[in-house]
């Protein structure tokens, strides 16, 4: 048999969900001892190349995958992870896979326990064996040897600073013999700077030993220090395969993004300064998990559309969140000119704020009532429109809520079979008009829209954002509107605060090039210029 | 032609796909028994009679599922508590010596209290049992009854009706005999066709109904209705979803009390003891026969369920009687459909 020069060739790689193509034709091949780097936005495809690579079951019950994937030059089909792994590839969890109550050595070896003979077991088969603790402690030494871990191997995983599990679950990795392919899914993206310097050296001690290295990550920096080559992909489609000495950060950014611009819906304007600020955000931390706000400080002008974009993951969504009341939140809040009390929906919703989650179905909507509640609901509920007074009891105006619905309806061009109709049987764009009018019934002065044009179709995308550059110039509403698509928020924004790692990377015009974005969305900006 | 076909297959299909397949089986198997009962000359306006009665009398009972339902804390499997405010109402009525109307409507205002407090605190106690709000509030039902018993034993009422002849403690029936038995089946009730139609109680039925359905259009209600449905939607709305969770339980429990007291008119006697413990079950069944799920309810569900659980359970004694002469049959069924239409509905997942 010829032995190839790659450990791992994947060729013609494509996947296609139910008609809906998420990747195709990338080719990527991997030397032993090599550290390749797959960088691309949310969405590029990089986790359905790794599910691919990994046989998971999303992809077989979905028709499998196009294009071959060969180990050592031979063929081979990944119908499970049981199959990678015995294949000798392995993948460093970004959410920690480990058993708070056991050892490091018994997280390192387990299902994998080293064992000896005992009486009992020459009887009752090889599952009675005891464990040989000696050697396996001396196996998980080891590996975090290997891994200048200096911490004991009999210690419990409860505790361990979060930095320390990281290495555990690699520990685990390089302690199977086989190990051929190592694929770390955005394995910093917990770690606190230091700790993540030191996940590098490890990365580099591993690949010394003839392990290859599939890096993915976001942060374009960790891809510049420590790969050799890097795949770019963008929508799907493998863009550019670089070698490190060949490229730079700001190609990488560029590539990354593409430059695609959305179609210009409003001419972003000029002389924000000279208006009064509505809103003044200082030092906002937000615990809303998954997209946990750090140190947000940002001045929101009257009038305008202020764009929060950003990579997912990073913190953008809980801004909103935060200042709705929907997550704890603590900072420093002025609106209007007046302390701003955080952690109180009903206040917010009482001082001219409304809200159109970035969660249209679970918190967007009742989607099993008529269209009419959901828009009166909220201006219902808090600002006691739309009751009549029976005696001491406020009950629905049946009348008033079917005018206001109607006018919705007609106003926003909602496409349904009437106002009682159920919001479930609604297409997204329209459950997406209805989650609008609701906020816009509470007649506010700021409106935060997240991800409004998430899961609909392109023409009903269009739709959304023309209503809500309608509603801010004929209303003179201020919109903070976050969103992942950085096109859609360079076509209606006046100005783009991009948030990285919980923080206000930096804010953008809508003008600045999309370099400019691609550095502030990896994180790059501080480090490398 | 053949378009046509296909129309009225779809309709067909739709139609029983919005009545339910498990209410279709049950209205077949009450029809078949009906048709049996005939064949075997069991008179028909008797057993009609008998089923508007049970209809009217647990009617209340089984309305009291459904603002728990529609606050999302499932099935009120805490009735129990509901009908021991009920009936401690009830004793109060006959110890004060009131009857006729008076004692009837005495009694509900002395348990209107009692319950709205009891439901306060069942109503807290879910709020912190969250996502095992049925399985608690089954053993809270349960144990409530059992503490109930230690009361009903050293209770210090006076009323010869109640108490033991010798010793202290309540009776475990009190005859309602002369106080206000049948007082709602009686007013204004007539018959056709040699069935009997009990105009007072039906009438307060549905007025119960059309009151539990005026709460689901105010505002409370509406915030109620929401906070079931989906309670990060009102929480974003600025509506403490806790405190309608409380509040579907303080309505629960207070139409438990309500409801009980109507059952008694209806029985004839004040059952006392652990006559409670396997109410909450039976409404249970009734509403979820009717269509209603663990996170949804109407009246609709209501009517249509009490009504199909109890048509059921009054024909299939007499034909049991007659088919065999197995003395229980009549209650083994009535166990075997109403647990098993409780376990389809906890099977269903989603509740839908």
């Amino acid at each position: 048999m010829q032995k190839s020069e790659y450990v791992l060739h994947m060729d013609g790689i494509g996947k296609e969900y139910h008609g809906n193509r998420v990747l195709s034709d990338v080719t990527i091949s991997l030397k032993p001892g090599e550290i390749h780097g797959i960088v691309g936005e949310n969405g590029a495809g990089k986790s359905t190349l790794m599910n691919i690579l990994f046989g998971m079951s999303v992809i077989h019950s979905t028709g499998g995958h196009e294009g071959t994937i060969s180990v050592d030059g031979e063929k081979v089909s990944i119908r499970s992870p049981l199959d990678a792994m015995t294949l000798g590839i392995g993948m460093v969890h970004q959410e920690f896979m480990l058993i708070p109550g056991f050892s490091i050595t018994e997280n390192i070896k387990l299902n994998r326990e080293l064992t000896k003979e005992n009486p009992i077991s020459k009887v009752f088969g090889k599952e009675m064996r005891t464990l040989d603790l000696q050697h396996m402690g001396a196996d998980a030494r080891k590996a975090l040897d290997t891994l200048d871990m200096d911490i004991d191997q009999w210690a419990k995983i409860a505790g361990l600073p979060v930095g320390h599990m990281q290495f555990i679950e690699i520990a685990r990795e390089i302690d199977k013999t086989n190990l051929k392919v190592l694929v770390f899914d955005e394995p910093t993206a917990v770690l606190t700077e230091s700790e993540a310097v030191n996940l590098l050296q490890a990365m580099r001690a591993i690949a010394k030993r003839g392990i290859a290295i599939l890096f993915i990550t976001h942060r374009l920096q960790e891809i510049m220090d420590i790969c050799t080559s890097i795949t770019i992909l963008r929508d799907g489609k493998l863009v550019a395969q670089k070698r490190q000495e060949e490229t730079s950060i700001y190609e990488l950014a560029e590539l990354m993004i593409g430059t695609q611009v959305g179609e210009l819906m409003r001419h972003p304007n000029e002389n924000l300064a000279a208006k009064p600020v509505l809103l003044s955000i200082r030092n906002l931390k937000v615990a809303m998990s998954g997209e946990e706000v750090k140190d947000v400080n940002l001045d929101i002008h009257e009038g305008e559309i202020i764009g929060i974009g950003g990579l997912a993951g990073q913190g953008k969504l809980g801004i909103a969140n935060g200042i709705m009341g929907l997550y704890p939140s603590e900072g420093e809040v002025t609106y209007q000119g007046k302390p701003f009390a955080l952690n109180d929906t009903i206040h917010a919703l009482q001082t001219g704020m409304a809200f159109v989650s970035e969660d249209r179905r679970s918190v967007g909507l009742l989607l099993d009532s008529s269209i009419e509640l959901n828009i009166a609901f909220t201006a219902m509920q808090r600002q006691h429109k739309f009751l009549k007074k029976i005696g001491p009891v406020m009950q629905m105006d049946k009348k008033a809520v079917r005018t206001l619905a109607l006018n919705m309806i007609q106003d926003l061009d909602i496409r349904c079979t009437g106002p009682m109709q159920q919001t479930r049987r609604l297409s997204g764009g329209n459950q997406q008009k209805v989650c609008i009018a609701r906020a816009l019934c509470l007649e506010p002065k700021l409106l935060f829209v997240s991800e409004p044009t998430r899961g609909i179709d392109v023409g009903a995308k269009k739709l959304v954002l023309q209503t809500l550059v309608r509603l801010s110039e004929e209303l003179g509403l201020t919109v903070i509107m976050t969103s992942s698509e950085l096109a859609e928020l360079r076509s209606v924004c006046d100005r783009i605060a991009i948030v990285t790692e919980g923080k206000i990377a930096g804010i953008l015009s809508s003008k600045d090039s999309q370099v400019e974005f691609g550095l502030l969305m990896a994180g790059a900006k501080h480090g490398s210029t | 032609m053949a378009v046509r076909n296909l129309s009225t297959q779809r309709s067909l299909k739709e139609m029983v796909k919005t009545f339910g397949l498990p209410r279709i089986i049950i209205v077949i198997f009450l029809i078949t028994l009906w048709g049996i009962s005939m064949s075997l000359e069991i008179p028909f306006g008797q057993l009609l009679s008998d089923t508007l009665v049970r209809w009217g009398m647990n009617g209340v009972l089984v309305l009291a599922m459904m603002p728990s339902i529609m606050a999302g804390t499932g099935l009120y499997f805490g009735l129990p508590v509901g009908i021991i405010c009920g009936l401690i109402g009830g004793l109060l009525a006959i110890e004060l010596n009131l009857t006729g109307f008076a004692a009837f409507f005495g009694a509900i205002l002395f348990s209107l209290p009692l319950s709205a407090i009891a439901g306060w605190g069942y109503g807290w106690m879910m709020n912190r049992l969250k996502g095992s709000e049925m399985t608690v509030a089954t053993y809270i039902g349960f144990s409530f009854v059992s503490l109930m018993c230690i009361f009903w034993a050293m209770a210090p009422f006076k009323s010869p009706e109640m108490a033991w002849p010798i010793g202290r403690g309540l009776r475990v029936t009190i005859s309602l005999a002369g106080r206000y038995e049948k007082i709602l089946n009686n007013f204004l009730s007539f018959s056709v066709f040699g069935v009997m139609i009990p105009t007072g109680l039906l009438l307060f039925f549905l007025g119960m109904c059309l009151l539990v359905r005026f709460f689901f259009t105010t505002k409370t209600g509406l915030a109620l209705k929401a906070s079931g449905e989906n309670p990060r939607f009102s929480s974003s709305s600025g509506v403490s979803v806790d405190k309608m969770r409380i509040v579907g339980n303080i309505f629960s429990t207070i139409l438990g009390s309500i409801g009980i007291l109507v059952y008694s008119q209806s029985f004839g006697f004040l059952q006392l003891y652990t006559a409670p413990l396997f109410m909450g079950f039976l409404a249970a069944a009734s509403i979820l026969i009717g269509g209603a799920s663990i996170k949804k309810a109407s009246i609709t569900h209501v009517l249509l369920g009490t009504f199909l659980f109890q048509g059921l359970l009054v024909v299939a004694l007499p034909v049991a009687n007659k088919v065999a002469t197995l003395g229980s049959l009549a209650e083994i069924s009535r166990i075997i459909v109403s647990n098993g239409v409780i376990l389809y509905a906890l099977a269903q997942k989603s509740g839908e």
